[in-house]
């Protein structure tokens, strides 16, 4: 029997609590890109860059926080920080709509063209986080590190296996379930948000009911600044900050928003559970928890891990590969043009 | 036709000889050099952009295999690592290879729906094990020879010049692959498909260790061209470099990489050929006209997503061996030294701005760009040198800027690009 409890307190620990962490920071993500994509139409190539400057402003706020002695008691001062990060990340992607979108969607180009500009949008986003912060990797979490410590919770429950609980994934799920009960109570109660749906099911016919398009994306460019600047805060808090890392999180995130259906915002949060579990149940090595979970005589030696970790990125791009070819809308119908 | 190309021509050779003339020559080659490469590379998204309107952006992945290629061509075998798993790792790819075709051959069948699916899973599964259980001991004992040293199988020990079609065919298989999945649904998929395959070329690079030597990166790679040390030696040579008035080190460098120069010249003029004689073809005609109107190509008979898997395979090849060429450069390949930024977006850049749709545009933006990422940092670190020379030497602003400059080139490139596409969306060389 406590076989059986180790095996499940050594799968929490190592598999279940870091992939919902992951699969929290990975929804945010795919819900930015597939609301760009709903009411923008485009892939945008540009919202790990997007995530990455958001953060960056957040981390600069933070140091100014902490210079002149404010903390948030046991929670990182980077949560305080956030709404001011997510102003400035707003700012710059309406700045980035006026100067440079805008002239594309006056003139109907064709979606590709949006995702050629994103590249470009991209470059100087990247451009932007190097120049001011460097491409090193920042650590900004502060606060209390763990909710529950391994050995505090070996000696609560006499188990032989820990359970650490880090307060960043803790905080993770906790705004990432609060941003998301936020933005489907906007999308379904409020007067703005049922516009964007309506935008997003039928341009003409949102456009013949008087629903002004540009406020609407103004709107999806301020929701959108402020899911990838939390997205980009806790995936910060929770590993580190490092420009180039948010540019190759741009792979799970759409294979996350493709695999729950493009322009479909539930389905961005199911698919981001679904890429960020794959990835750690494949690349966990299970040898700890079969050892508890099987019988001695069928113990195994090797790590039994199915994929090293480097090679996560194969896993959201097996997962992508497999939708494309047997389910092109994604798991919930997504919009395919 | 128009004067516009061969002055833009005349204006970049101008640029090349004025870099020789202001920072040396030597400098001014290497450009020349990493920008014949570039173009080709730049030849080479222009067919799959230009021709066909197909989004790839696994540039990086396919330039990697090239790389590959120069590895497995033209390094010598390590005799120790094949007696010690050479042959067990050739049955291992074989059975994941079997494992593969047979679950294609079951998706096939048109029998029963979940009986299939039943079938192929387990077929999937029990093979992924199986193929684990036979190539992890292999892989184990070649990686354990000499790992200082080898620690993997080597190449062929064929002239590396024999590498760049092979870093094209490479680059074919991986396209085909891909193309078989992403091609013939919305254009984006085939970017997101081809963002992730280049990801995965370069974690296969980096972690196979018995293939490539992974991050211990494989250096000296034979060369194509004479070692300067080589020549230096040679009496003919240096009596020859005394008649140009250089003294025989510096004659050498430079004379090395006229050498490469030639070559890469020769790739590029017949890949221009080619790519010129099949964009006039009728060839050329349909593929614009799928482009432009798929919908009507379609109608008028033409089978869409066989020609774009076609023109698809055609580009990476192009890009895988201008890849070989680059390792064959470099004279090493260095998994860790592949980001997307410099070999994916970077020709992007290269063929917007040249001019997308026009071969000679890609082959001039490939030169103009490359010269650019080369030529932004020194400017970049003069500009900034201008601006805070008011300051004092120790202000940390100062300091911050001067070591800033080096991220210059991004935020120059997407400026750029975003430039071009807004005011001279058809790039320096319009197609006509």
């Amino acid at each position: 029997m406590t076989d059986i409890l180790n095996a499940l307190v050594a799968l929490s620990n190592f598999v279940l609590i870091p992939g919902a962490a992951y699969g929290a920071q990975l929804a945010l993500g795919a819900l930015g890109v597939t609301l760009i994509y709903g009411i923008l139409r485009f892939s945008n190539f540009a919202h790990g860059d997007t995530m990455a400057f958001g953060t960056m402003a957040t981390i600069l706020v933070t140091w100014g926080l902490q210079s002149v002695g404010i903390s948030f008691g046991f929670l990182p001062t980077a949560l305080i920080a956030l709404p001011v990060g997510i102003a400035i990340t707003g700012l710059l992607l309406m700045g980035t709509d006026r100067t440079i979108y805008r002239f594309y969607r006056k003139q109907k180009a064709a979606p590709v063209v949006l995702v050629i500009v994103s590249m470009g949008v991209m470059f100087v986003y990247n451009g932007i986080v190097r120049f001011i912060i460097g491409v090193g990797d920042v650590n900004f979490a502060d606060g209390a590190r763990f909710v529950i410590t391994a050995r505090e919770f070996k000696e609560m429950t006499g188990l032989d296996e820990g359970l650490a609980i880090r307060s960043t994934t803790l905080i993770t799920l906790v705004t990432a379930a609060i941003a998301v009960a936020l933005l489907f109570w906007f999308l379904n109660r409020t007067r703005t948000g049922k516009s964007m749906r309506a935008f997003s099911d039928n341009e003409d016919l949102a456009l013949l009911s008087g629903i002004n398009p540009e406020k609407v994306v103004a709107v999806t460019w301020l929701i959108v600044a402020a899911l990838a600047t939390t997205a980009g805060v806790l995936y910060g808090l929770d590993k580190s900050f490092k420009a180039f890392t948010y540019f190759q999180l741009l792979l799970p995130i759409f294979a996350a928003a493709i695999v729950g259906g493009l322009g479909n915002p539930l389905g961005a949060i199911a698919g981001g559970f679904v890429i960020a579990f794959s990835e750690v149940l494949i690349t966990y090595a299970w040898k700890k928890v079969l050892e508890y979970a099987l019988p001695e005589s069928l113990e195994p030696s090797s790590l039994v891990q199915l994929l090293s970790t480097d090679y996560k990125f194969a896993v959201s791009f097996a997962i992508l590969i497999i939708v494309l070819l047997f389910k092109p809308t994604g798991l919930f119908k997504g919009q395919s043009v | 036709m128009s004067l516009r190309a061969p002055l833009l021509f005349v204006a970049m050779a101008l640029l090349i000889v004025a870099t020789g003339l202001v920072q040396g020559w030597n400098l001014a080659l290497t450009i020349l050099n990493m920008g014949l490469i570039s173009a080709i590379m730049s030849l080479g998204v222009n067919l799959q952009w230009g021709f066909a309107g197909l989004f790839n952006v696994g540039v990086m992945g396919f330039v990697a295999l090239g790389g590959l290629a120069a590895v497995l061509v033209a390094l010598p075998p390590v005799p120790d690592a094949w007696n010690a798993g050479g042959l067990r790792l050739l049955g291992a790819l074989a059975l994941g290879a079997a494992v593969l075709v047979a679950a294609v051959m079951a998706w096939k069948r048109k029998v029963g729906g979940r009986a299939r699916a039943l079938v192929l899973l387990a077929l999937l599964i029990g093979g992924f094990f199986l193929f684990r259980a036979a190539l992890d001991p292999a892989v184990q004992a070649i990686e354990a020879v000499n790992p200082s040293l080898t620690g993997y199988l080597g190449g062929l020990g064929l002239p590396v010049l024999v590498s760049w079609p092979v870093g094209g065919l490479l680059a074919a298989g991986a396209a085909w692959i891909i193309g078989k999945a992403a091609l013939g649904l919305r254009s984006d998929y085939l970017a997101i498909a081809t963002l992730g395959i280049a990801e995965i070329v370069i974690a296969v690079l980096k972690n196979e260790d018995w293939l490539s030597r992974g991050v211990k990166n494989v250096i000296g790679i034979p060369r194509p061209v004479p070692y300067e040390i080589d020549l230096q030696r040679s009496e003919g040579f240096a009596a020859q470099a005394a008649g140009w008035g250089l003294d025989p080190v510096t004659a050498s460098t430079l004379w090395v990489k006229v050498l490469y120069a030639g070559l890469f010249a020769a790739v590029l003029a017949v890949i221009l050929v080619l790519a010129q004689l099949a964009l006039a073809s009728p060839w050329g005609r349909m593929m614009r006209a799928i482009r432009d109107n798929e919908v009507a190509a379609s109608a008028m008979g033409k089978n869409v997503t066989a020609r774009h898997l076609q023109v698809f395979i055609l580009g990476s090849a192009v890009c895988g061996i201008a890849g070989a060429m680059m390792t064959t450069l470099d004279g090493q390949l260095t998994p860790g030294s592949y980001q997307p930024l410099r070999f994916t977006f970077l020709v992007w850049v290269m063929v917007i701005v040249g001019g997308s749709g026009n071969n000679y545009g890609a082959v001039l933006g490939g030169f103009l760009i490359w010269w650019l990422w080369v030529m932004v940092e020194p400017l970049g670190l003069w500009a900034m040198e201008l601006i805070t020379s008011g300051m004092a030497a120790d202000n940390w602003l100062r300091g911050h800027l001067t070591d800033a400059a080096a991220h210059m080139r991004l935020m120059t490139m997407g400026i750029i690009l975003l430039l071009v596409l807004r005011f001279s969306p058809r790039g320096l060389v319009p197609e006509r």
